[in-house]
């Protein structure tokens, strides 16, 4: 009779505890634990790589500081979980981490059938082609019959097999599960052709032994809107993360930047007020302290000092700003305000 | 007086309930069953509450939905409009593919280091004693990364293909390309052929063995089922008016294109399954030689049986009764091991179906619930028959 009211009653915690998890607001999870869990990639310089101290830095990585920043009033509060694309979702549904900032794009599927919400795009991004230059390749339209090496489980490997089906022509596409994998398969001639996103081509172009031995072909072939994710159903979460990104974004457009912020904190604008906390309670609206603008940007930078910092034209990727300059700059970057 | 109060006692029916050991065992069994049915419906029934919580899709319909994905290696026509269902087809019969092939290797190099390390010549036990401590004690997966990256990937490039046999067979780091056999119109009648073939060899050597059985008789039975199962076939292929034609690969801008092409992610796993297998096979092999008495050659050398008989005939039938068990947990690590494919890109069920499918769609529970069930079919039938075969192994006793 003991052992049975026991296991009951060990059965019915065991129930309870699972209800529990899918229903509990990730903000006072996170709140409780005292960090941010973050998935992100394995190593995709200027988007999230670890660093030779062992620090993860990135585009995708200061998503993750600022919600340190806005939550804890400390970018350090936050740690990582390194994710392959296959991995990513399941890790993210099943509340392994609270968000996932890896480089990840955003289309229907995820955003109904898998049961998660992007919460904004951080990079607006394309799909591109590398080759060697000695195969005399100019164009993509060039590569029918090419052996192709592509991540598996990517919108990558999709779009190559939409446009090769379009166009009814031959290709053989070798996917691997870890990004090292294909640039290593690539590397040693395994395949003609390394595609994935452009920035991803740039960042993995340095892995390889002879950067100058390859080139990216002219050609964007798809959209690749690339943000953070979280999980249906948590609107305060997913509040937070959107207006974390919309914050960095207002800042640049208003000029504030990690230098000049505790100087701002006195400007005469009312939008810099609002976004500093020094106006309004915004910051509690969202469920954290109204000093979370000059935290975020205070500690990690407006959406421009990210951009610069890991993956523009003065870091080794020399990317330029092109679509994801700010919209009143010729670029498609547009945040709602905060007010 | 008093001792038979008690008996009638205990006869009686005025034991209370909760003391008759058998309701005891009967309600303690029910309330067992009971606990472990009703764990089970609870972990179903949360699955499905929190899938529907979270809004995540559930059910088996996602089967029927276009892939869109490409694959390289398929044994079944697949093309990018086909659904996730001809995905999983094609991962299973990749995943068979690469077991069946690796575990005829594994045997039969098994076999050979296990008798090699048995062996008098002093050359030859070493050669194998290193074949066998070296590759039973790396990891798996480094041996597959070994093969693909070390080995296969240092063949010359598509450009510079080794040509062998006169510009029909091509090697390069993207694969083998053999000739491709093309069967035409009227092809089938090899077919029937073969089959006719391997049936009648079936029932000649069963013959062949009774008459020896009787009366002693040999009959040639390695050369008749050589000519039935091959020659028949021939036969079929020369009176239908040949209706095999032969395609060759042939140099495209990138790569050779046409033919037979086997790729390097399958080779690489190959080799590596096999011989990581056939260390741990060679080893049980030795075991079963070793278990059958040395009176046992002793006799068969009085009897002046020669050597190469003395181990097919006498030995090696003992010792598979030995063998048997223990090799088929191997068959069975093998074929689980192939999911290891994953990390070269070989399209196994694990790679595309587990991997790429489950991501494209998110659902896990249905997908990981599929190959699980995969896996475990194919395990139960590979023990099943291995069972089979051993009960036909074992020792006849008259």
């Amino acid at each position: 009779m003991k052992t049975k009211i026991l296991a009951i009653a060990a059965g019915a915690a065991i129930s309870m505890v699972a209800a529990q998890a899918a229903s509990a607001a990730t903000l006072d999870d996170i709140k409780k634990k005292g960090h941010v869990q973050c998935g992100v990639s394995q190593g995709l310089a200027g988007f999230s790589n670890p660093d030779d101290k062992g620090n993860w830095t990135g585009m995708d990585v200061d998503v993750c500081r600022a919600l340190g920043a806005a939550i804890f009033g400390d970018a350090t509060k936050a740690k990582y979980t390194a994710l392959s694309a296959k991995e990513r979702f399941t890790a993210l549904q099943s509340g392994e981490v609270d968000l996932l900032s890896r480089n990840t794009t955003w289309t229907a599927t995820r955003d109904t059938a898998l049961g998660l919400n992007f919460a904004g795009v951080n990079y607006y991004d394309g799909q591109g082609f590398m080759v060697r230059k000695s195969l005399g390749v100019t164009s993509a339209l060039q590569l029918a019959g090419a052996a192709i090496c592509t991540n598996t489980g990517t919108t990558t490997e999709l779009n190559v097999a939409d446009g090769f089906r379009a166009d009814k022509r031959r290709y053989e596409v070798v996917a691997f599960e870890k990004a090292d994998e294909v640039v290593q398969a690539y590397d040693k001639g395994r395949c003609d052709v390394y595609t994935t996103d452009a920035s991803g081509l740039y960042s993995q172009r340095l892995k390889l032994a002879n950067a100058d031995d390859h080139i990216v072909l002219p050609e964007i072939i798809s959209k690749e809107p690339l943000g953070p994710v979280v999980r249906q159903g948590d609107d305060q979460w997913f509040n937070l993360v959107k207006w974390t990104m919309y914050l960095m974004l207002n800042a640049e457009e208003l000029g504030v930047t990690s230098k000049n912020v505790d100087e701002m904190k006195s400007s005469g604008n009312p939008a810099v007020k609002r976004i500093l906390g020094v106006e309004g309670n915004f910051g509690e609206n969202l469920g954290v302290g109204n000093d979370w603008g000059y935290n975020i940007i205070k500690q990690v930078g407006n959406y421009g000092e990210v951009f610069d910092a890991n993956v523009g034209p003065d870091t080794p990727l020399g990317i330029a700003r092109g679509v994801n300059a700010l919209w009143s700059k010729g670029g498609i970057q547009y945040a709602p305000p905060i007010r | 007086m008093s001792v038979e109060t008690q008996d009638v006692e205990s006869d009686g029916a005025k034991v209370p309930l909760w003391n008759d050991p058998k309701v005891r065992a009967l309600v303690s069994q029910a309330v067992l069953i009971g606990l472990v049915l009703w764990f089970g419906y609870e972990i179903v029934n949360n699955t499905f509450v929190n899938l529907e919580k979270r809004k995540i899709a559930s059910g088996f319909g996602f089967l029927n939905t276009t892939a869109s994905f490409g694959i390289i290696q398929t044994l079944v026509p697949y093309t990018e409009a086909s659904s996730y269902g001809r995905v999983f087809f094609v991962g299973l019969l990749n995943t068979l593919l690469i077991g069946g092939i690796g575990i005829v290797v594994a045997t039969m190099l098994g076999f050979l280091v296990g008798i090699m390390r048995l062996s008098k010549n002093w050359v030859v036990q070493k050669v194998a004693t290193v074949y066998v401590e070296t590759l039973r004690n790396i990891p798996l997966l480094l041996q597959i990364f070994f093969w693909y990256f070390g080995v296969l990937s240092a063949l010359p490039n598509a450009r510079n293909s080794l040509v062998l046999f006169g510009e029909t067979v091509f090697l390069n780091s993207r694969g083998l390309y053999l000739p491709k056999p093309i069967f035409e119109d009227g092809s089938g009648a090899i077919w029937i052929a073969l089959l006719v073939g391997i049936v009648a060899a079936f029932f000649v050597r069963r013959w062949a063995t009774k008459r020896q059985e009787a009366t002693g008789e040999q009959f040639p039975k390695f050369w008749a089922t050589v000519g039935l199962v091959l020659g028949l076939p021939f036969l079929a292929y020369l009176l239908s008016g040949l209706p095999v034609s032969v395609e060759y690969s042939t140099k495209g801008t990138f790569n050779l294109s046409g033919g037979l092409q086997v790729i390097p992610e399958f080779v690489a796993l190959l080799l590596a399954l096999s011989f990581y297998t056939a260390s741990f096979i060679a080893e049980i092999v030795r075991a079963g030689i070793l278990a059958v008495s040395h009176g046992q050659t002793e006799a068969a050398h009085a009897l002046g049986i020669k050597n190469s008989h003395t181990l097919r005939l006498v030995v090696i039938p003992q010792a598979l009764r030995v063998i048997i068990p223990p090799l088929t947990s191997q068959y069975l690590n093998l074929t689980k091991n192939s999911s290891l494919a994953v990390a070269i890109a070989y399209p196994d069920l694990v790679s595309v179906f587990a991997g790429t499918v489950l991501n494209q769609t998110g659902q896990a529970v249905e997908i990981l619930l599929m190959t699980m069930g995969v896996y475990l079919a194919i395990s139960l039938i590979t023990s099943m028959f291995m069972n089979w075969y051993n009960a036909k192994m074992a020792l006849a006793e008259r």
